[in-house]
């Protein structure tokens, strides 16, 4: 069963050309990863599936049912939530009120008070740091309880697909480690379809089922996570096949 | 009935196109890249992988021939360094030269998969002990099905070809249930066993998996009444993969293309133009997951046809027919491509020898005899018997080197060959098929 599919998005910034025909699809409760060097557009990607920067041309469907027309908060409510590089949480708001955002368009559809009560219960279940801090400024937390956060307050849209834009990044292997295995549980437990972009190929083909390899702007492979670890061009490119970070050996 | 790997062989039609479009974008971009024969035949049409956006842009690209392989002999036509090739094989050239072709580490595992799922669908488990009757060597037959029996987990009796009764007995005391081999050389065990007075009612064997040549259905029951077997098809090309490409479901009814890992097309050899779905033409194949040896629109010369109804096993794969012929003249002698090209290339390099020529192809029981026809001239006749006969046999050992397959060298009288307008009949095949 396929939910996300797109077909032959170009997405251009001004003149710049950054999306060259880029096709991919992800299958429910799927963990499929994006890797490739900077600049290859795996972050425009995920910005073109969630209609930050909607592609000038290209097919993509949820579900069977078209959306790449659709505003980005329509987007969301359809069930599509992107957590953005580098986190961007609202630093002077607590922790819960950062969280009560992501949950904003159910507020607007008039959900009750306890339906999201109950979404705030199952990220602080998901990440109990958050509980602990959850009157703190989101400012003042570490690195890794913000991207904690961030994924806390895409989570509370109740998304069946996770895009997640290079959540490892700038952080302790060990927390990096914590937040890998939070999403391979919400896979597990809620079938939730999560599409990850990560410059540390390593560890994403390790958690991902498939994934897609890009560079300048194209997808130049496809293949399961395991027959990517073992694509040469991935390991010379991506993987620094002599270099392991001390908690990969 | 039992599957190998269901999520492609029964993936529903829409989800196999999006996957196949996502491959060929991947491949094609990945070609272009690292491919000079590509890159060049894509910038004299004007193309570029961009203008790939739906499975049916496939035919504006152009094709690739055997002739491309030759002009980028040994190794032009690899999209991967060397040092990343783990396997290289050949097959038969069109001219003394073989076909090159290279796999990586991933290659030989997408191979040993696909060649499962025939071997799978055809009946095949991890209880089974195999015996493999290929040759093994340059070609990818004896390799390929050894690779997917092993995957599965089946035990592998690499025989080899040829030996006919050291088979037999293998296969009666390892209690072989499988056989791989050609489907003359199933027949040709059969016919020993009946003179060595082996019954079949008591081997162990239960499935055949036999291809490396086309075969009739005649030729199926012929087998599966004699060896008491299940006898199926497979289907593949070293130029692609090997086996692997194709094979037989229980059904029998066909051989379903693997089309996550290969798209086809069935096109009009003579025009290159591609026919509806159900038409009758020469199969052109694009490889969507090969590393070292990406093939776009590779031109088989096999001449078939496509069926895309569901099939009764549950694969949604298309189904190819049994090769009805070649759009080109290469012969399969003993499972091995020959091209009249190689046999006058040996010719015109022995001094003295007009190429006035016949191939003359038929059966010696069960197997394949080639018979090369030469008008004698003043130039080749010797008085002495011996200087002829020797003079026959250098023919004859210098064409088995190149072909790989023994050949009988005849004179016949000056002007017995008839000529023909432009291209000659070079080549009479009297095997029935």
């Amino acid at each position: 069963m396929e939910t996300l599919k797109a077909k032959n998005i170009n997405t251009y910034y001004g003149q710049v050309h950054a999306l060259k025909n880029v096709s991919l699809h992800l299958k429910q409760g799927e963990i499929v990863t994006l890797i490739g060097a900077n600049g290859a557009g795996k972050t425009t990607m995920l910005n073109s599936l969630s209609a930050i920067t909607p592609p000038k041309s290209g097919e993509i469907s949820l579900n069977g049912a078209p959306i790449g027309t659709l505003p980005p908060d329509r987007v969301v409510e359809l069930g599509i939530s992107q957590v953005p590089e580098g986190r961007q949480v609202f630093k002077p708001l607590s922790v819960e009120d950062n969280l009560e955002l992501g949950a904003y368009l159910r507020f607007r559809r008039r959900e009750g008070r306890g339906a999201i009560r109950s979404g705030l219960e199952e990220v602080y279940t998901l990440f109990p740091r958050l509980l602990e801090r959850r009157k703190q400024m989101a400012g003042t937390l570490s690195g890794g309880e913000q991207q904690m956060l961030a994924i806390g307050r895409a989570l509370m849209a109740k998304p069946r697909v996770l895009l997640l834009d290079e959540p490892s990044m700038g952080l302790a292997p060990l927390v990096v480690q914590e937040i890998f295995s939070v999403i391979e549980n919400l896979r597990r437990e809620k079938g939730t379809t999560v599409l990850l972009v990560e410059q540390n190929a390593r560890v994403a083909l390790k958690m991902a089922d498939r994934g897609y390899v890009m560079e300048t702007g194209k997808v130049i492979l496809e293949g399961s996570a395991s027959e990517l670890l073992e694509n040469k061009e991935v390991q010379r490119a991506y993987l620094g096949k002599e270099k392991k970070e001390i908690w990969e050996r | 009935m039992e599957t190998w790997d269901a999520t492609y062989e029964r993936m529903p039609r829409e989800e196999l196109e999006q996957l196949q479009l996502e491959r060929l974008q991947a491949t094609l971009n990945r070609a272009f890249k690292n491919v000079t024969c590509y890159r060049n035949k894509f910038n004299q049409q004007g193309i570029i992988p961009e203008d790939i956006r739906s499975l049916s842009d496939l035919t504006k690209l152009p094709f690739t021939t055997k002739e491309d392989l030759r002009l980028n002999y040994p190794y032009g036509m690899f999209a991967v360094p060397l040092r990343e090739v783990v396997r290289i094989h050949s097959s038969s050239g069109t001219t003394g030269k073989p076909t090159v072709v290279g796999y990586t580490k991933n290659d030989i595992r997408t191979w040993s998969n696909l060649v499962a799922r025939f071997m799978v669908a055809a009946g095949v488990t991890h209880d089974d002990v195999v015996q493999i009757a290929f040759g093994y060597g340059m070609f990818t037959g004896a390799f390929g099905l050894h690779y997917g029996a092993e995957t599965i987990g089946a035990s592998v009796i690499p025989m080899s070809a040829g030996n006919s009764e050291k088979q037999i007995m293998i296969m009666q005391d390892y209690k072989s249930t499988v056989l791989v081999c050609t489907p003359s050389y199933a027949i040709t065990l059969a016919d020993r066993m009946e003179r060595m007075g082996v019954d079949p009612k008591g081997l162990s064997l239960k499935v055949g998996l036999f291809g490396g040549e086309p075969w009739s259905e005649p030729m199926r029951h012929e087998i599966e009444s004699r060896l008491q077997i299940s006898a199926t098809d497979n289907y593949g090309l070293s130029e692609i993969i090997g086996p692997g490409v194709a094979g037989e479901c229980r059904c029998k009814c066909g051989m379903h293309i693997f089309e996550d890992a290969f798209i086809p097309e069935i096109i009009d050899p003579d025009t290159g133009v591609a026919l509806p779905p159900g038409s009758v033409g020469e199969l052109v194949l694009t490889t969507l997951t090969k590393e070292a040896f990406p093939m776009i629109r590779y031109r088989t010369r096999d001449i078939t046809s496509l069926d895309y109804s569901p099939c009764a096993c549950g694969r949604t794969l298309a189904r190819m027919k049994k090769t009805m012929g070649r759009s080109d003249d290469m012969m399969i002698i003993k499972g091995v491509n020959v091209f009249p090209s190689q046999i006058e290339e040996v010719l015109v390099a022995i001094k003295g020898c007009e190429p006035h020529y016949q191939l003359v192809v038929g059966k010696k029981g069960a197997m394949d005899v080639l018979e090369v026809h030469i008008e004698v001239t003043e130039d080749i006749f010797f008085d002495e018997m011996k200087m002829q006969r020797a003079f026959l046999e250098m023919i004859e050992k210098r064409i088995e080197t190149v072909l790989g397959v023994g050949v009988t060298v005849k004179l016949v009288e000056p002007n017995s060959i008839p000529r023909h307008e432009g291209k000659a009949a070079r080549v009479i095949d009297n095997r029935n098929m």
